[in-house]
């Protein structure tokens, strides 16, 4: 078993309302210091050892997990715990 | 004219829809269940607002991998006029359809009141039966309908005039104002306002009426003789 990472982030210069919002609230509690907030989304799949698992996960994000349109991702493969 | 109605897991617009083309507008309808639809013969296919599974993942994302969109890709690529409508602009983008993407709304509230909307373009099937530069009165009901696309997009988007509708006071910072798109080929359309909420006064509007009154008299032009 693998155990596949998957970072999604929005593309720089794509407006992170979410983003904004979290760091205006950083800011209110006094962490003055916070610049900047992206806010994106992290899976975890769980899936079968296979020689083609890299470009599956590749795949799989840019045909639906990620948005190309808007988003980044990046993920990484290690190593699972059997079920 | 016959209109297929799509229905997701989800769609909440779908008997709007129908009522829009079926009672409102006079012309045949059916709702047809994502799963067993088969889009043959119809003259029209409309995709419902909503929240297609639950707008997991992201709206539209999961609904755009279900069979019946391979039958949308068909049915655009032979030129059948395709309408979507809110999750079903969402769809149609998360597939490929149309180009672009949506975002939160920059506000990061949902929102749903009358917005006036312009139309930019009245030569599309949609939109014949309005002036160019008209300004309607349709609602809008959405959390991301904030549409983004890059700079190369948005110039290709201007330069084939897909850009149908812009909102006159841009509610949720979508780039260039942008309510409502086609395709290059002009027979899909997306947009965030509901037109289907707007076909009777007693709904406060019935300035979307036209654009379905716009693609009965195109279909009437091509496929009825003598009309």
């Amino acid at each position: 078993m693998k155990l596949v990472k998957v970072h999604i982030t929005l593309k720089e210069g794509v407006l992170d309302p979410q983003g904004k919002a979290v760091q205006g609230s950083l800011n209110t509690l006094g962490y003055d210091n916070v610049q900047e907030v992206r806010v994106g989304k992290y899976l975890e799949l769980t899936v079968n050892d296979d020689a083609n698992i890299e470009q599956e996960i590749e795949d799989m994000c840019s045909k639906l997990l990620a948005n190309p349109v808007i988003e980044n991702y990046s993920y990484t493969v290690e190593e699972g715990v059997a079920q | 004219m016959k209109f297929a109605v799509v229905v997701f897991p989800g769609s909440n617009c779908d008997r709007d829809m129908y009522y829009a083309a079926k009672e409102a507008l006079g012309e045949e309808a059916d709702m047809l269940w994502y799963k067993d639809a088969n889009l043959d013969g119809y003259d029209a296919i409309l995709i419902p607002g909503g929240f297609s599974y639950g707008d997991y993942l992201r709206c539209g994302a999961i609904a755009s991998t279900s069979s019946v969109v391979n039958q949308l890709r068909e049915k655009a690529e032979a030129g059948v006029p395709i309408l979507g409508v809110c999750n079903g602009f969402q769809i149609l983008l998360e597939s490929g359809l149309l180009p672009g993407a949506l975002l939160r709304n920059k506000n990061l509230k949902f929102m749903c009141h009358f917005e006036n909307l312009v139309v930019e373009n009245n030569q599309t099937l949609f939109t014949s039966e309005y002036e160019k530069g008209e300004v309607v009165s349709i609602p809008i009901a959405h959390n991301e309908g904030n549409y983004y696309c890059d700079e190369e997009t948005l110039a290709s988007l201007k330069a084939n005039n897909q850009i149908v509708f812009t909102y006159q006071n841009n509610p949720n910072g979508s780039v260039a104002d942008i309510a409502g798109i086609t395709n290059e080929k002009g027979n899909v359309l997306g947009m965030m306002p509901h037109p289907e909420r707007a076909v009777e006064a007693i709904l406060n509007s019935d300035d979307g009426l036209k654009l379905f009154q716009s693609m009965l008299a195109n279909w009437r032009e091509r496929y009825v003789a003598g009309a």
